[in-house]
């Protein structure tokens, strides 16, 4: 019996109307992203930072998990598109006072809501309340749970390519938590729907979660076999509560055997680039050679990432327009 | 209430008896009296016509929550979802609030019950106090009050001991026991089948191993002790095999299976459709081929509904915070239909899990049409069309994975001994 029904993100013109997550955006969809953001490169590096495209709209950021860095940069984007931003931190207000997560939204909807980007620790927490909403009003996921973070992936594939041109022929290996990595699930989806052919998974097996091969990874858990002859390496941060259960025993010996050092980067290629999603834990993950080494891209991931938000939240928004035409 | 009662000119189907003809019902006092033609002086107070309609033995649920204790007045309700559903008997499980596990709460359950005046009430007794996992429940004394077996419902207890020792003080009063084959420790945070589903949306798995270790440790407690066990639900081909070759031994084991996992698989959770959540988890398309297989070769005995309503408010959550279950006392004769359908079962066959295998596991004398037996009987129309949805579902559980859709096959009829009670009209 088959119940799956179409994808929610996509509107019936196959526009994006909510970003939930990389799965089943086609991939002249995702490059339409990825040169919509190039085009806002440039206001970043203007005197005047705006462009009015969203003037007189609100976004609210809608944090259910506290993150400083991606909520800065959605509000950064989203000012940039002049609209108004409104943070809501939510996972010490309501939900702490027994509201439901739909009332909560209901609420602000209320409040004559555009976009909302979430945050949630529940995976598919974006999809409840993209389903919840009235069809004018906008999600974007700023990361649910453990399964999505799609515009972290989004604005991943926008610094390989900058770096490294086209995808079919690289190398990429993502390489740490991925089991608890909304991130490396996002990246996984881009980066075989922009036809990367080799990728693998690198970490220890506690950490790797099942079904990685049927998604078309190769699985490592030596790290130079992983980053051979790697073009890119996605560096995931450890979350240091998952050092207290049993999956792993020490930060000290998760550093020992895949802490990414200039000595272990020599398997990989001389002109690989080697990415964070951001926080490090230097000295865990990653040394701080690395990081701050030629090989590093992870500050331009981040300027990167406002082009991306405002490409999103432009194309959302006007995904609605051409819906009420 | 009708003394004597004929359905005449249906589709008989007696799975017990393989008999499937057109025939001739015919009830006196609570009882089949005959099948085939009308008893000669045989003068019924009612003749129900049944033409086009198959006429069967009443379902037997092996699991339903009623709600009750906990929920007041939930069991009425309920009641009335199972009748309109053509099931004629329910199990209800112990996992209600407070627990059965005292002979009161079971006393007024009953009552209720047959105020309710629903389908056929088969209370599980608490195999420990609380469900807690800890202290034996007061077996002997609930069994006198009416329990059928006992049950620890979610998990095997924590402690291999406890499980030992109430194996071994139900094996002394000839008490069933029925176990859910499922290791706690092993599922951890899990919500969803470990697998490429989980792994893709980001939901924490529930490995195999979960399952076939707690068979491994129910098959070695009882080769130590000989008390027979019913397994629940199980949802992966690792754990059918282990019950085939446990049957092979000779161990006194039977088994059932929900009929969400005879039709769905991890897939259909698509988008974090909660109603998906259940527990145990949907697994993959290679799992419900290998129960479908069990249920074939009768390593699997029977088809229960696992019926658990779940409110809106418990739904309409992230699926890791949604409470599992699904609403399916009513859905599971459509379902049954079209599982037999799908595989080209005989009809007999397929209904045969929902009447007489789960009677042999009760060991009860219904689940079937033979003279002398409490006439238990549901008269439906297997082509009647109709949606699942909030309207359509009688229960207060609306959480049908099925929503939505349409499936075949309704109740005109449900019978508990001899007694119409729950009739609709033809569409």
């Amino acid at each position: 019996m088959q119940l799956r029904s179409a994808s929610p993100q996509l509107n019936s013109q196959g526009e994006l109307h909510h970003l939930l997550s990389i799965e089943e955006l086609p991939r002249p969809l995702i490059e339409r992203i990825l040169s919509t953001a190039e085009g806002f490169i440039a206001v970043g590096t203007r005197e005047v930072k705006s462009v009015p495209l969203l003037r007189g709209r609100s976004v609210f950021n809608l944090f259910f998990e506290s993150s400083t860095r991606t909520r800065t940069t959605f509000e950064i984007a989203a000012k940039r598109l002049s609209a108004d931003v409104y943070n809501l931190n939510i996972a010490s207000s309501s939900t702490a006072k027994g509201e439901s997560l739909l009332d909560t939204i209901d609420n602000l909807t209320a409040m004559q809501a555009d976009v909302f980007v979430v945050r949630h620790s529940q995976g598919g927490a974006p999809y409840l309340i993209a389903r919840h909403l009235a069809p004018h009003v906008h999600v974007v996921n700023a990361g649910d749970g453990r399964h999505s973070h799609p515009t972290q992936a989004l604005l991943d594939l926008y610094t390989i390519r900058h770096y490294k041109g086209d995808f079919e022929s690289l190398s990429v290996a993502i390489v740490g938590d991925i089991l608890n990595s909304r991130v490396a699930r996002s990246d996984i989806h881009a980066l075989l729907a922009m036809g990367v052919r080799d990728l693998r998974a690198v970490g220890p097996l506690t950490l790797l979660p099942a079904g990685l091969e049927e998604l078309g990874l190769r699985v490592h858990t030596r790290l130079e076999e992983g980053i051979r002859n790697a073009d890119v390496i996605v560096m995931l941060r450890l979350q240091n509560e998952r050092m207290r259960g049993a999956l792993l025993p020490s930060a000290q010996e998760y550093f020992a055997n895949y802490g990414l050092t200039p000595q272990v980067l020599r398997h990989a290629k001389s002109d690989c680039i080697v990415m964070h999603p951001g926080p490090m834990n230097r000295g865990v993950e990653i040394d701080s050679a690395v990081a701050d080494g030629p090989h590093s891209v992870i500050l331009p991931q981040v300027s990167f990432g406002i082009a991306v938000r405002m490409a999103v939240l432009s194309m959302v928004t006007s995904s609605q327009r051409a819906e009420s035409r | 209430m009708n003394a004597t009662l004929a359905i005449e000119n249906g589709r008989l189907i007696d799975p017990a008896a393989g008999h499937d003809a057109v025939a001739g019902l015919y009830i006196a006092d609570g009882r089949i009296a005959a099948i085939g033609a009308r008893p000669a002086g045989f003068s019924p107070q009612r003749v129900i016509d049944a033409r086009g309609l198959v006429v069967a033995p009443g379902l037997i649920d092996l699991c339903a929550r009623m709600r009750e204790p906990g929920t007041e007045g939930a069991l009425r309700m309920e009641m009335r979802a199972a009748l309109a559903g053509g099931v004629t008997g329910v199990v209800c499980p112990p996992d209600t609030d407070p627990p059965l596990d005292e002979p009161g709460l079971v006393r007024m359950l009953r009552q209720r019950s047959r105020e309710a005046a629903g389908a056929r009430l088969y209370p599980l007794g608490a195999l420990t106090a609380g469900l807690a996992g800890e202290a034996l429940a007061e077996m002997h004394t609930l069994a006198q009050v009416g329990c059928v077996a006992f049950c620890q419902t979610s998990a095997l207890p924590a402690n291999h001991g406890t499980l030992l020792q109430a194996l071994r003080y139900a094996r002394t009063f000839d008490l069933p026991v029925w176990l859910r084959p499922v290791d706690a420790s092993l599922v951890g945070e899990g919500v969803a089948a470990e697998g490429a589903l989980a792994a893709g949306l980001g939901l924490p798995g529930i490995s195999v191993a979960a399952e076939t270790v707690a068979l491994h440790t129910i098959f070695e407690l009882q080769r130590a002790t000989g008390t027979r066990v019913h397994l629940c639900r199980l949802s992966s081909a690792d754990g059918v095999q282990l019950v085939r070759a446990a049957k092979r031994e000779g161990l006194p084991v039977t088994a059932d299976v929900s009929i969400h996992h005879v039709h769905l698989v991890d897939q259909n959770i698509g988008y974090y459709d909660t109603n998906c959540r259940l527990d145990p988890p949907l697994r993959t398309q290679a799992d419900r081929a290998a129960i479908r297989a069990g249920l074939a070769d009768g390593t699997i005995d029977a088809v229960c509904s696992d019926h658990a309503p779940v409110s809106l408010e418990d739904k309409l959550l992230p699926f890791g915070e949604a409470q599992p279950g699904a609403s399916g006392l009513e859905t599971l004769l459509s379902l049954v239909l079209d599982w037999a359908h799908a595989q080209t079962l005989p009809l007999a066959r397929a209904l045969a899990a929902v009447t007489s295998a789960p009677a042999r596991v009760l060991g009860e004398d219904t689940g079937t049409l033979q003279p002398g037996r409490k006439a238990d009987v549901v008269v439906f129309d297997p082509e009647q069309g109709w949606r699942v949805d909030a309207e359509s579902l009688i229960s207060d559980g609306k959480n049908s994975p099925f929503a939505g859709l349409r499936l075949a096959g309704r109740a005109r009829f449900t019978l508990v001994g001899g007694e119409v009670r729950f009739e609709s009209a033809p569409q």
